[in-house]
């Protein structure tokens, strides 16, 4: 019973938080690392993006709410999240055609590119907060739980609770079925293989006849896609405020460098390494510690970091990865 | 890198003494419609970020490294003061002092013992290591917890911390550059040498963590309780001194002005020498350095790293000097300006305010120039401060036809982060038709 009891707490505050952010983390360092594959920069813009793809979510979620549309026991805001993804990928392509462009068109150095990005930033998160201002702004509404406390309680008479809040299960789902609608775009049609190609070898992309602005502006359509429905499942699982979107760009970094820039799948493994290295690291054990060992009674809660720290995991991560494998777990590119 | 010659920037010689004339002009017209109290205020905070533009230019103008994490090292400069100035607090070093040192001798033992099994251990590798470090981290917590239960207890409300060593405050400028510049050794000496890209992600992280450091570790400084009432460096005396001190009184009356205004005016401009004094030997070493032999090899592992590697110059460590000094650079301006503001409040530092902002003023500056960072970071400090005057007013002027509602109101509210939106444009305006900036590189 107390092994059980144990095995609950963790997948209650373990498991089930870290699985979702997990997934958070994925999407936001997909569209990093698609746009350092493709457009060969890191995108310092990419939290910032996902800050005002939200904010437009919000937006359209509180017009909606008030016209009295809803989407039942699901959050209003998946409705408004097309909405979203349609206004940011606007934004990213105007972006690419006022700035970037020339910068691809004189071949300027990567670090230039990534200057231009913090630029980029300055002016998103200044329009984010124009549009929507600097509070915390929760915006989830639909069923609050899959599994309460309550019902897991009484429906198997262990102590400890099992908590699974819609969010959190909305925000896997929702992260497959991109993940998976990504992966079958990159590997079956011809804009996602042309996108591969110019990947790996750009001129020789462009001698077999790829058209190149077709494939930036499909990068930035798909990275802007990505970064919104990542910033609003971010925002709906935990809260919206434009400044934690500017700091999930460590993360984000951090998961895209770890599973090696410029690989989907590593982004992927990177942003669940971090999110269960973050999460495990700044759990407090003594409950599971007291239920696996009986008659131990700690001092002090087994907290290995306080949650102010969760930064330090990322970075203590990537900083072993940048020692000993450089490109990455998985083989990224090293320009 | 480009095979086109740039032609010599508009203005020839002229150019540079210009261009400060005009910036001086700006202050000048400031002190006239506000007043010179508000006019220095920006002047020395201008001087404090001209500092911190020539740490940043020597990373990036001279070495083209990309630092993301300014305010990490500004913050850690900050300690400085609060270790060497403040006031010791009775009790606390006997309370925990000693525990907090084994500790970090614990932590240093057990680092240098991974580092020694990863050199020499062939098998069981990875299981050794991972078993000295939780083992050394358990050892740590096990004294460094009490030991800040026990600092923290004494008289939390005004001081639960270790307190510094009550030395005079000059000392800790120096003392915030070595602690930036520590910082700086261990992140490139992971960072540096790979990809130019991981440099910026690192440097973001250590930046974070520094401040989160700075923001929880009551023992040290505080956390977000502040230090307040640092003392302030020699020679700068406190206005409540000056207005008792007979002689003051007596030359203020001379000039016409009321003891009020003639002190708080003389606090700040002896404020404004002091800071000019370390600027001033600042540019000295470093445009000796720039056109030193050294200064030449900077410049040409800048503009071709192949090419140097291949002439054999070692490039990653002279991209390790070169990010340490510019990071110890920045230290010290850190320090500096938590002398000026008399207190330490972590959770002011903020990446945006104290990494990037710094990044337009270098860039707008010229890259490269020293002068030019001088020049970049006294205006763009200048913009910065009255952007937060402009932008309601610009919105006033933009909403004057719009009906009172809603969506006026709102944007009125939200004028201020409009300053945000201008130095985006201003950096990538730049960036895009000036790339060598207000005062180029020669």
């Amino acid at each position: 019973m107390d092994i059980l009891n144990a095995l609950v707490a963790i997948l209650n505050y373990v498991v089930v938080p870290a699985t979702a952010y997990g997934a958070q983390l994925a999407l936001g360092a997909l569209g990093v690392t698609l746009i350092y594959g493709i457009l060969r920069f890191s995108n310092f813009a990419h939290g910032d993006t996902m800050a005002f793809g939200t904010a437009i979510t919000i937006l359209i979620t509180w017009a909606l709410q008030s016209a009295g549309i809803g989407f039942g026991p699901l959050p209003t805001a998946l409705i408004a999240l097309p909405f979203g993804i349609a206004a940011t990928a606007l934004l990213v392509l105007g972006t690419d055609k006022i700035v970037y462009s020339y910068y691809r068109k004189v071949r300027a150095a990567p670090v230039v590119l990534t200057m231009v990005s913090v630029g980029v930033m300055f002016l998103m998160n200044g329009l984010t907060r124009l549009l929507i201002g600097v509070d915390e702004i929760k915006f989830a509404d639909g069923a609050r739980f899959l599994i309460s406390a309550q019902e897991f309680k009484k429906a198997t008479g262990l102590a400890e609770p099992l908590a699974i809040r819609s969010t959190q299960a909305i925000t896997v789902i929702t992260a497959a079925i991109v993940v998976a609608a990504l992966f079958w775009f990159l590997a079956k049609t011809r804009t996602g293989k042309s996108m591969r190609a110019f990947s790996d070898n750009e001129d020789l992309a462009l001698l077999s006849g790829i058209n190149p602005s077709r494939v930036v502006a499909m990068t930035w359509i798909i990275a802007a896609a990505l970064a919104t429905i990542a910033g609003t499942l971010y925002g709906l699982d935990k809260s919206f405020k434009a400044f934690n979107y500017f700091q999930l760009l460590l993360p984000v970094f951090a998961a895209a460098i770890v599973g090696g820039l410029g690989n989907p799948l590593g982004a992927i493994a990177g942003g669940f390494i971090i999110a269960y290295s973050e999460v495990a690291v700044t759990y407090a054990w003594k409950k599971v510690a007291m239920y696996l060992i009986p008659g131990f009674q700690p001092d002090s809660l087994l907290q290995l970091l306080s949650t102010e720290y969760k930064f330090a995991v990322s970075f203590t991560i990537l900083i072993i990865v940048l020692l000993f494998k450089p490109t990455g777990l998985f083989k990224g590119k090293s320009v | 890198m480009s095979t086109r010659q740039p032609g010599a920037a508009r203005g020839g010689k002229l150019r540079a003494p210009l261009l400060f004339a005009a910036m001086a002009a700006l202050i000048a017209i400031e002190a006239a419609t506000t007043g010179w109290n508000g006019a220095l205020v920006i002047v020395n905070m201008g001087l404090i970020s001209a500092i911190l533009a020539l740490g940043v230019n020597m990373q990036w103008g001279y070495a083209g490294l990309f630092n993301t994490g300014v305010v990490g090292f500004i913050a850690l400069g900050g300690l400085g003061p609060v270790l060497v100035s403040m006031k010791p607090t009775p009790g606390a070093f006997s309370a925990g002092g000693w525990g907090i040192l084994i500790a970090f001798a614990i932590a240093l033992v057990t680092i240098m013992a991974a580092v020694w099994l990863n050199r020499h251990l062939t098998r069981m590798k990875g299981l050794a290591i991972l078993a000295v470090l939780i083992a050394g981290f358990f050892l740590y917590r096990a004294v460094f917890d009490p030991a800040v239960a026990a600092i923290q207890a004494i008289n939390p409300a005004s001081a639960g911390y270790l307190g510094g060593l009550g030395l005079p405050t000059l000392l800790s400028w120096p003392l915030g550059a070595l602690l930036a510049a520590g910082a700086a050794w261990v992140v490139g000496k992971t960072a540096l040498g790979l990809r130019s890209d991981y440099l910026a992600v690192a440097t973001l992280g250590i930046g974070e963590i520094i401040v989160a450091v700075l923001k929880n570790e009551e023992w040290l400084d505080r956390g977000v309780l502040n230090v307040t009432g640092i003392p302030r460096p020699w020679p700068v005396p406190y206005e409540v001194d000056l207005q008792a001190d007979p002689g003051f009184l007596g030359r203020a009356a001379a000039f016409g002005l009321d003891p009020v205004t003639a002190s708080t005016i003389s606090v700040k401009l002896l404020y404004g020498t002091l800071f000019a004094a370390v600027l001033l030997v600042l540019i000295w070493a470093l445009q000796l350095a720039l056109n030193s032999p050294w200064g030449r090899m900077m410049r040409a592992i800048r503009d071709n790293e192949v090419a140097a590697e291949a002439m054999g110059k070692n490039v990653t460590g002279r991209h390790l000097q070169i990010f340490i000094l510019g990071c110890a650079v920045i230290g010290l301006a850190g320090a500096m300006m938590i002398s000026l503001d008399g207190q330490m409040t972590p959770s002011s530092y903020n990446p945006l305010r104290y990494t990037f902002l710094i990044w337009v003023m270098v860039i707008v500056g010229g890259s490269g120039n020293n002068w030019g960072s001088v020049l970049g970071g006294m205006l763009i400090w200048f913009v910065w401060i009255k952007a937060e005057v402009w932008g309601p007013q610009i919105m006033h002027v933009v909403t004057a036809t719009l009906a009172d509602g809603a969506l006026k109101q709102h944007l009125v509210d939200s004028a201020p982060h409009m300053r945000l939106v201008m130095m985006g444009l201003i950096l990538l305006l730049v960036l895009r038709f000036s790339p060598r900036g207000l005062l180029p590189e020669k």
